[in-house]
């Protein structure tokens, strides 16, 4: 065997363990739930062949349908403050300004290391009507109680949760980004006489759009899966959080309660396909605004 | 704990075609088998196990699997295992209630990993039968214990056509804890009406605005459904395998429905989600004047409330009609064996052993203080004599022994008892807690279960 002739043989041999769990653990499952999708199993009837029936159902499903705006309103709302704040902690961390760096640098990322289940449990204890430190200390003031499980606010609490989760490990790879950025940039810049400001504006902040561009497309996906939260909380506002509060929700109460396997199948199928779209159009806008 | 956040349970139906049975402590006749044919509920009862047949089972080393979230019950099995030292029972805990069955459905569906035998609450068997997951226990003698267990039991454990799909292990009739120290406070009469007790709730939540005489929790579709039971309603009715009746939107649903709607509207109720950090701490302080609940009820407010202890009374569900007390039942679970066990004999007796067996029973009764589902124990004077000094030395369990015999015992549940809780929640629970017209919620939580029946291919018979 020739050199070239070898090296052309080891490329397939580096990416097959990878190719080998992309088909088993991504492909294989996907492919099984498009079968899925494509079928009824009825507890009378048992189980029909219905083609893209469910499909023409699930696209008209209100249920369905309010989940899904539900999250896309919860993304358009939670994601940008996170990643505002995510930034302004990777910059405030990154000027090197700050007394304690470590020490608020490891406090920032901890929430992100506490299961989002205790997260959502604890949260849930805080956000307590009777008994949570807020209700208390409202009434201790005179003041009425902040329901923070109402109808009108429950996104808005949900949104807090998941941004105290996610801040810490979004501004780590901000962080990261930032400290890659070559000193002569900033020694150039300081040349050209511009200050902290200018630098972070007109240095920091165009290195950092690659990451950016990273953390937006991880949360585009973790809004739309938003599932443990609302799952957790639902014990303790049953009357808010219904079963198809989002749209990864309403896939696993069909499934699981409903006993509705295939409709489940359909469900997560569009829902993979609202993202692999959402995120598709975040980067297209992102690289048209790159490409003047 | 006991069992709530679930829903409800079984069927009465005729009980016809009980097969007679061979002698009095039968267990069984001929063909082995795993009864029947491999849909829920086939008609033709199977004909029973020989007696040699069941003794050769038990005298052959097997392992049988058994879900159940019973804490401790390794007591009672020990029972079972000295008296047939050949068969060994593994205890999993697969987690109380939905998440049991939740588990229980994927590995009936996956076709392997489900146990030999499960425990399962009254009101989730019709959700198995109809997939024929288990297993009709009459040709292994269970006709025989018929009147060990109290009626109303019986008929929620029986099928249409007679087959026994499980053995009763506990109950929860449905009565009233209250706290006398608040009536006595404000001059209440323990109310033994409905009417009565809307006064009161009235009357206390004026006199006291951080008060309330009771709380009906939005998410709680077990509760509900025991207060239709008591009500006399006949919310599901089955007749052959595809064809249901769904009525939740008749005349005594709406009866309930304005009756609690109209409290809660009124805001003298409470409408908070139930076995919640929030419940309890309005259990503890005193939020509530009193709670309906199960015959479970007093042991577990026990536990959970003791800076209430001496404070609490039991009595009876107020009533409708207070010449005929009627209750529901609210909880209580069997043990059912499934259909594709390998040891159907061994796993048969095991299942009548742990809950008819005299010591295994009353164990249940004296270590997890179930209360009990034989009609021994229901008046057995060391049980019913118990007076604990949380209730103020009060006889509880002779008050739920009475109210259990008042149980009707013609109710029925749907084979899709999930569907159904998840769509009560979300439509009269939420007129609860929202404060809005729970009539009209009826009207949706009706047209959500037929909608979904006729998907899974029921004929749907409405009101």
């Amino acid at each position: 065997m020739t050199a070239a002739r070898r090296r052309r043989a080891a490329g397939p041999l580096f990416v097959a363990p990878f190719l080998a769990l992309f088909l088993l653990l991504f492909l294989a499952p996907l492919g099984y739930a498009a079968y899925l999708s494509l079928f009824q199993d009825r507890l009378i009837g048992g189980n029909v062949f219905v083609g893209l029936d469910n499909y023409t159902q699930a696209l008209r499903d209100p249920q369905l349908l309010h989940g899904v705006g539900r999250v896309a309103l919860f993304f358009v709302i939670q994601v940008p403050l996170m990643l505002l704040l995510a930034l302004l902690f990777a910059l405030a961390l990154d000027s090197g300004l700050l007394r304690l760096a470590r020490v608020i640098r490891l406090g920032i990322f901890v929430p992100y290391a506490v299961p989002s289940v205790v997260a959502a449990l604890m949260w849930g204890y805080l956000y307590g009507p009777d008994f949570g430190p807020f209700a208390q200390l409202s009434r201790d003031l005179g003041l009425p109680a902040p329901d923070f499980l109402s109808d009108g606010r429950l996104l808005g609490s949900l949104a807090n949760i998941v941004t105290w989760e996610f801040v810490g490990y979004n501004m780590i790879i901000l962080y990261a980004a930032l400290r890659t950025i070559p000193q002569e940039l900033y020694e150039a810049a300081a040349m050209d006489g511009a200050g902290a400001w200018r630098i972070a504006w007109s240095v920091k902040l165009p290195a950092l759009r690659p990451a950016l561009l990273l953390t937006l497309l991880f949360s585009v996906i973790g809004s739309f899966q938003l599932f443990n939260e609302p799952n957790l909380l639902m014990k303790i506002a049953p009357d808010v959080i219904s079963s198809s509060y989002t749209a990864n929700l309403y896939a696993y109460s069909l499934a699981f309660t409903g006993q509705q396997v295939n409709y489940a199948a359909t469900v997560s199928f569009l829902l993979g396909l609202v993202i692999v779209i959402a995120s598709y159009a975040v980067l297209l806008t992102a690289n048209r605004r790159r490409t003047p | 704990m006991p069992y709530f956040a679930s829903a409800s349970s079984p069927s009465p139906m005729s009980r016809r075609l009980f097969l007679s049975t061979t002698g009095a402590l039968s267990l069984g006749a001929a063909l082995t088998a795993c009864g029947g044919g491999d849909s829920g509920g086939s008609p033709a009862a199977a004909e029973p196990v020989a007696q040699a047949d069941i003794d050769k089972a038990m005298t052959t080393p097997t392992e049988l699997t058994f879900w159940t979230w019973v804490p401790n019950i390794a007591k009672e099995v020990a029972l079972f295992e000295k008296k047939y030292p050949a068969v060994k029972v593994k205890v999993v805990n697969a987690g109380q209630g939905t998440p049991e069955y939740t588990k229980l459905r994927t590995a009936l569906k996956a076709g392997s990993g489900a146990p030999d035998l499960v425990q399962i609450e009254y009101q989730a068997i019709p959700t198995f039968t109809i997939t024929g997951s288990l297993l009709d226990l009459r040709p292994y003698g269970a006709s025989a214990l018929k009147s060990t267990f109290v009626d109303w039991t019986w008929s929620q454990v029986s099928g249409p056509d007679g087959e026994i799909w499980a053995i009763p292990q506990d109950t929860g009739p449905m009565g009233m804890l209250y706290r006398k120290d608040i009536f006595d406070r404000h001059g209440i009469e323990v109310p033994g009406t409905w009417d009565e007790f809307a006064a009161a709730a009235r009357k206390l939540h004026k006199a006291d605005p951080d008060a309330y005489l009771t709380n009906l929790a939005a998410n709680q579709v077990a509760a509900w459904h025991g207060l239709l039971w008591q009500a006399g309603a006949k919310p599901y009715a089955t007749s052959g395998k595809s064809e249901i009746t769904i009525s939740v939107d008749d005349a005594v649903s709406r009866k309930l429905g304005a009756y609690w709607g109209g409290l809660a509207k009124e805001g003298v109720i409470g409408v908070e989600p139930d076995f919640t950090d929030s419940w309890y701490a309005a259990l503890n302080k005193g939020k509530y004047a009193t709670w309906i609940t199960a015959a479970w009820g007093p042991v577990f407010l026990s536990g959970s409330a003791k800076a209430t202890s001496g404070k609490w009374r039991a009595a009876p569900l107020p009533q409708w009609d207070a010449a005929k007390p009627s209750s529901g039942n609210w909880g209580g679970s069997t043990t059912a064996v499934i259909r594709s066990t390998k040891n159907p004999v061994a796993a048969a007796v095991f299942a009548q052993f742990l809950n008819s067996d005299p010591a295994s029973a009353k164990m249940f009764a004296t270590e997890q203080f179930f209360f009990p589902a034989t009609k021994a124990l229901l008046t057995d004077a060391a049980f019913v004599a118990d007076a604990p000094p949380f209730y103020g030395g009060q006889k509880v369990n002779q008050v739920f022994a009475d109210i259990s015999s008042t149980v009707n015992s013609s109710f029925q549940w749907p084979p899709f008892l999930d569907q159904a809780a998840t769509d009560w929640t979300e439509t009269v629970g939420k007129s609860l807690a929202d404060r809005t017209d729970t009539i009209r919620a009826l009207g949706s939580w009706q047209s959500r279960m037929t909608t979904y029946a006729k998907n899974q291919g029921f004929t749907v018979k409405g009101s």
